[in-house]
């Protein structure tokens, strides 16, 4: 099918264009939604680099240089935002990963298969509640009048606590209100991983008399190392984008010291202010993609010398 | 389990009960933490929905501790009566479909052709595509561009920009490539059956749990996402039922009008079916979710398998 004939070279790239037009036709629609709304945006991001103007749009603002960006690393926020930022995704990112492996592991010797399929199923279901449902449950279990965390604090004689007022308290709100949502759902990967595992490893040790304990000790972790290395590597290179939508829905004026990161502050700034500011946001969420591409590709490259897997 | 070790060391010839001791220890700790992660998980839920069906009294005073105390749907009453619940539910319910149509129709659109080993610029187009997943012009940028299209306050905000996930087209692009054998696409040519009718009446048929699986994952992200609209929409009339769920839920932001039918005149009574109102509602924005969950779930399941293969 695929005629890789080189001699005849530009008449056969029109001949297998012909051939395949109709496979561009179909790729035409998706591939402008692409360039329009993940290109263009892009190529909007130019006026990190401009004073933005209304009037003038993109293209005929003026140019600033770099002075957004100089502003931005001379801000008294800056340091606050970046501690808050990797504070925030590194305690997640160590808080949250064993959960996962455990339960699937547990998940793997559970007695029945009827039992499994039950704690599979539920533990998996809160990945389904929606942000704001799941930052209104907290809320609630934490209000410091009818929350239950308190009424229980009371009937235990202490005292009752505004939780959400605490600056100290929201990294670890965060956390592990994430941990209780998403352990189900990061299980799953390392169940498949688990299931790749070669059952005569397993026979094998059996006959060997080898007990649960050793089979996981030397047969399932080791097994699922590479699958957990690759996804603390990926993670790692996610390290500045936090879970932007729920950081916004449990900030408050009391917790902002802690809860405020980039990606908020970016939205704080550019659209939920009064006053029309977008350069100045815009370099910021600039500066934190072009670290995160940094991060993805040097990461990558360390994934690809340990195991010899990666993105791409 | 140190234990169990040395005792197996001092006693070889007795191995096999020893572990047999041994795996019946581990089977009692691995039942207890996995009904402990039962637990831990399920409670809260149970809570919610108890506390939705409970008296107000019996809530705020911390009574409900697993089943519902004092039976009332007070709660439920004022959800549905709430004219700005009903509207984002409906609305909510019209993003889902119309989004989640234009959605799969060019995941597929985008993928067939990326599966196609003799698609001229495939490594160009998927380089294209998996580029955006790493680096983006951010929101501002985003934000403009959806205001300079003129979709700011209308319907479209909430369907045109989300109109396909590239991961999605990466996981549909890996199953067409793993599923659908080269020789049925050979012998089809053979028989001079077009691209368009390829896909038309052999792949899409043969696609059915990848179809499933995209239609899932998207409808959910649908009914959940409330960021858009909160920076696209500014009008009440178009808002999807999570930005009326924040308003209520997080900024507390109750129209007394809306609860004053029940003549509650005083501020506890106010407060309390607040409260209730609040624990109803997660129930109710929950429930849609939540009850096709269980027949669905290995759809999902599947997803994150078929994801976890490279392309």
């Amino acid at each position: 099918m695929v005629n890789t004939n080189r001699k005849r070279g530009l008449s056969k790239g029109i001949l297998d264009l012909k051939k395949c037009w109709q496979l561009y036709a179909l790729f035409l629609l998706p591939l402008i939604y692409v360039i329009v709304f993940k290109y263009v945006p892009m190529y909007g991001a130019q006026i990190a680099f401009k004073d933005y103007k209304f009037t003038l749009g993109i293209n005929a603002s003026p140019w600033a240089g770099f002075k957004h960006f100089h502003r931005f690393f001379n801000s008294h926020e800056f340091w606050n935002l970046m501690s808050n930022t990797l504070g925030i995704s590194i305690y997640n990112l160590v808080a949250g990963f064993p959960f996962p492996i455990i339960l699937a592991i547990l998940l793997n010797y559970a007695r029945s298969d009827r039992f499994k399929k039950t704690v599979q199923m539920v533990t998996y279901a809160p990945y389904f509640i929606s942000t704001v449902v799941m930052v209104s449950m907290v809320l609630q279990f934490l209000s410091p009048r009818v929350g239950i965390i308190n009424v229980v604090r009371e009937a235990l004689g202490l005292e009752r606590i505004n939780f959400m007022g605490v600056p100290d308290y929201f990294k670890s709100i965060y956390v592990w209100s994430g941990i209780w949502q998403g352990t189900g759902y990061g299980a799953i990967v390392y169940l498949a991983a688990l299931a790749g595992i070669d059952p005569s490893l397993h026979e094998a040790a059996i006959v060997d008399g080898a007990n649960k304990v050793q089979r996981i000790r030397h047969i399932d972790i080791p097994g699922i190392l590479p699958t957990a290395v690759i996804l603390l590597i990926l993670n790692t290179g996610q390290i500045l984008n936090t879970g932007f939508e729920k950081i916004l829905l449990m900030q408050n004026p009391m917790n902002m010291r802690t809860s405020e990161v980039i990606d908020t502050f970016v939205y704080q700034v550019g659209l939920a202010s009064q006053t029309v500011n977008y350069s100045y946001p815009t370099a910021v969420g600039l500066f934190k993609s072009v670290v995160s591409l940094f991060l993805i590709i040097i990461v990558n490259k360390i994934a690809k010398r340990l195991g010899g897997s990666s993105l791409w | 389990m140190v234990e169990t070790r040395n005792s197996m060391a001092k006693k070889a010839t007795k191995k096999r009960i020893k572990e047999s001791f041994a795996d019946r220890v581990f089977d009692v700790i691995n039942t207890f933490l996995l009904s402990l992660a039962l637990f831990i998980v399920l409670y809260p839920l149970i809570f919610v929905v108890s506390s939705s069906f409970s008296s107000s009294k019996a809530v705020i005073s911390g009574e409900v501790w697993l089943w519902p105390v004092g039976w009332d749907l007070a709660g439920y009453e004022a959800v549905f009566n709430h004219k700005g619940i009903v509207y984002g539910f409906l609305n909510s319910f019209f993003y889902m479909v119309t989004g989640t149509l234009i959605n799969v129709t060019l995941t597929i659109m985008a993928a067939y052709p990326l599966s196609r080993k003799d698609f001229l610029g495939r490594g160009l187009w998927m380089f294209v595509f998996v580029f955006t997943m790493m680096f983006s012009g951010g929101l501002i940028p985003y934000y403009l561009l959806v205001r300079d299209l003129g979709m700011l306050n209308t319907r479209w905000a909430m369907i045109i920009p989300n109109a396909m996930g590239i991961w999605n087209v990466i996981l549909t692009r890996t199953f067409f490539q793993v599923t659908i054998p080269d020789e049925l696409l050979e012998a089809s040519q053979l028989d001079g059956c077009s691209d368009f009718r390829f896909v038309w009446s052999v792949v899409i048929p043969l696609s059915a749990s990848i179809i499933a699986v995209n239609t899932l994952f998207y409808a959910v992200g649908h009914w959940n996402s409330f960021f858009d609209a909160m920076i696209f929409l500014r009008e009440q009339r178009l808002y999807p039922l999570q930005i009326i769920l924040r308003d209520i839920l997080i900024q507390n932001d109750i129209e007394p009008s809306q609860l004053a039918m029940y003549d509650v005149r005083d501020a506890m009574a106010r407060e309390a079916l607040k409260v209730r109102l609040k624990y109803s509602l997660i129930v109710v924005a929950s429930v849609p979710v939540l009850v096709i969950y269980p027949f669905v779930q290995q759809h999902f399941v599947k997803g994150i398998m078929i994801g976890s293969i490279k392309g």
